[in-house]
């Protein structure tokens, strides 16, 4: 598959000759991905350097005159104050709490889809719905079940009238993971079917000889070769949910409540009270939690794929 | 292989179960949508079937001007990524050159990128070259999150190309422009418009950036309308109208969804799988 297996064999060409022909093409290539890299450098390089620089200054809109450095005095004072850690404390219950759930329902799905002895076909374009629909809308949807006024919830049997998830702590959070959750199982879902796919099923017959039954074959077979597609889904996911912002702001406006994430704090700082420079110390923390996750992900990825290397 | 009637039925419930789950909420707001103002509040998931709230949003300048806005920004940027994406992709699906794993992973890492870190940059900058509340303003930041999907997803169909038909076209006598034209597109069309739509949808979701950059009917695309529509009556909650106007920016990418499923899987799942 490499480019060099379909060039055209030319006749034992002079060493010389491949060298500059290497060379060539390695000046296409980088004149073809130059465009791509440097809008991805200028779009987010640029940008976050810029944070950085904003982060170190005292930098309120309303009063711009008084724009001056103050060293790391905004980082002392998020990560000094309570809200920073308890909006730490929602992000990452928001987040363990729904990838978890994701998880599991992901890999019911995607065994539904992989066994299925029929329907595959409406069970897999039922399950892009929620993947292709507008998170905002999705929100809504979630919102206006559990409204007072409008909750089809309450008009169910056995669910109590006093029962108002919207009021509480607790209840919105409950609303805001199940929207998010319902949002992008199926993501997760597709991701573990292609590593359901990997999985040879010579194991699985040879397993069933063997008298294993069908949870000891998911749990001892199944299960271990998809380890590395387990842990790429849930750092896909992981780093997406830490993110989560469209869902709070319409579930529960400003993230109120106690319904705060790390991203909803940021724009309240950011936009609504226009402070960039405390703001910016919070997009710049973001960055770093962002960025701790993704290194124990890939951790975790390497010895798994190292331990599946050296065991077969 | 024979089943017994008992795992058919134990299927059939697996599978009704999976529909339900991903139906509910999206019949649920299509439902909403349907209700006159005195039926939002009989908390029935059915009643009702009158065409008042879509009379109302499409009415609404705001709204028009916002599906107008999503449509060109998402449109644009999807372009414009496509573009620069399927060079790229070329470059690291067929040619031979150091940094190919350094422009892969990097593209990885900008995916990964949290939106809320540079949306203060970006309405500083923007506010002062004067490109807030536009559509370039929103077009270039959503190239954080276009870019990568779309560099991801072209390699791995890029990849799966057989570029020796190439070679083949022009032993048989074809010339250079004869054999990309009538071998490579056809071969390279699909997967580019695979990753096209996969592209919009992102696109066309996005809230964070929507929000954020923008402030009027100028560039206020359709999620960051709906989020004021709410906000701008909080006496009397439009929720019929909301629903009608969720309903109208679904229905066109549920159903490009459901055309091209077994494409957007594939898609969807390449780049991790492989990456």
């Amino acid at each position: 598959m490499e480019a060099a297996t379909t060039k055209a064999p030319t006749a034992a060409p002079p060493k010389r000759g491949i060298t500059e022909r290497a060379r060539a093409e390695r000046k296409l290539a980088w004149t073809l991905c130059a465009p791509a890299v440097i809008v991805m450098l200028l779009v987010t390089g640029y940008p976050i350097v810029y944070a950085f620089y904003l982060s170190l200054q005292k930098f309120d809109l309303r009063f711009p005159d008084d724009k001056e450095f103050v060293g790391l005095a905004n980082y002392g004072d998020v990560l000094t104050s309570s809200t920073w850690w308890s909006d730490v404390l929602t992000t990452l219950i928001i987040t363990v709490v729904s990838v978890a759930i994701e998880l599991v329902l992901g890999m019911l799905i995607a065994l539904v889809m992989h066994r299925a002895i029929f329907g595959r076909g409406p069970v897999r374009a039922a399950i892009l719905i929620p993947y292709g629909i507008v998170t905002v809308v999705a929100a809504f949807a979630w919102r206006y079940a559990f409204d007072p006024t409008s909750g089809f919830v309450f008009g169910l049997p056995l669910v109590p009238d006093t029962w108002q998830p919207l009021n509480t702590k607790e209840g919105s959070l409950f609303v805001i993971i199940a929207a998010e959750v319902w949002k992008t199982t199926p993501f997760m879902a597709l991701l573990l079917l292609a590593g359901l796919a990997l999985v040879p099923d010579e194991l699985h017959e040879a397993a069933k000889v063997d008298g294993a039954s069908t949870i000891q074959r998911f749990f001892r077979i199944t299960l271990p070769l998809m380890r590395p597609a387990i842990l790429v889904a849930l750092l896909f996911r992981t780093l997406d949910a830490f993110r989560i912002f469209d869902n709070i702001f319409i579930i529960q406006p400003g993230g109120a409540l106690g319904t705060e994430s790390v991203s909803i704090l940021g724009y309240n700082i950011l936009i609504n009270r226009v402070n960039l420079g405390l703001g910016s110390a919070v997009s710049i923390l973001i960055f770093i939690c962002v960025i701790l996750i993704a290194v124990l992900f890939v951790k975790g990825l390497g010895t798994s794929t190292a331990q599946q290397r050296g065991e077969t | 292989m024979q089943h017994t009637n008992r795992e058919r039925v134990m299927w059939s419930i697996a599978i009704l179960v999976v529909l339900l789950y991903a139906l509910i909420p999206v019949v649920w707001i299509t439902s909403l949508s349907f209700k006159t103002p005195e039926e939002v509040a009989d908390r029935k998931f059915f009643s009702g079937f009158s065409f008042e709230n879509y009379d109302v949003v499409f009415s609404d300048d705001t709204f028009i001007a916002a599906l107008i806005n999503s449509i060109g920004i998402a449109g644009i940027a999807t372009v414009i990524s496509i573009v620069l994406a399927a060079m790229t992709a070329y470059a690291t699906s067929r040619l031979n050159f150091t940094g190919k794993a350094l422009i892969l992973s990097g593209a990885l890492a900008v995916a990964m990128f949290p939106p809320i870190s540079i949306v203060g940059s970006l309405f500083d900058m923007w506010r002062a070259i004067g490109i807030y509340d536009t559509w370039p303003g929103l077009i270039i930041p959503y190239m954080t999150f276009t870019l990568p999907l779309a560099i991801y997803t072209l390699s791995a169909f890029f990849r799966e190309i057989p570029w020796e038909l190439e070679q083949a076209a022009a032993v048989d006598g074809a010339t250079p422009m004869q054999a990309f034209r009538k071998v490579i597109v056809p071969l390279a069309a699909p997967g580019v418009f695979t990753a096209a739509i996969l592209v919009f949808i992102f696109a066309w979701n996005d809230f964070i950036f929507a929000n954020t950059l923008t402030s009027t009917d100028n560039a206020r695309t359709v999620p960051a309308a709906l989020a004021f529509f709410t906000g701008a009556s909080q006496f009397e909650q439009p929720i019929g109208a909301i629903s009608a106007a969720s309903v109208v920016v679904t229905v066109p990418i549920i159903i490009m969804v459901l055309i091209f499923q077994r494409r957007i899987v594939a898609g969807l799942t390449a780049g991790a799988v492989k990456g």
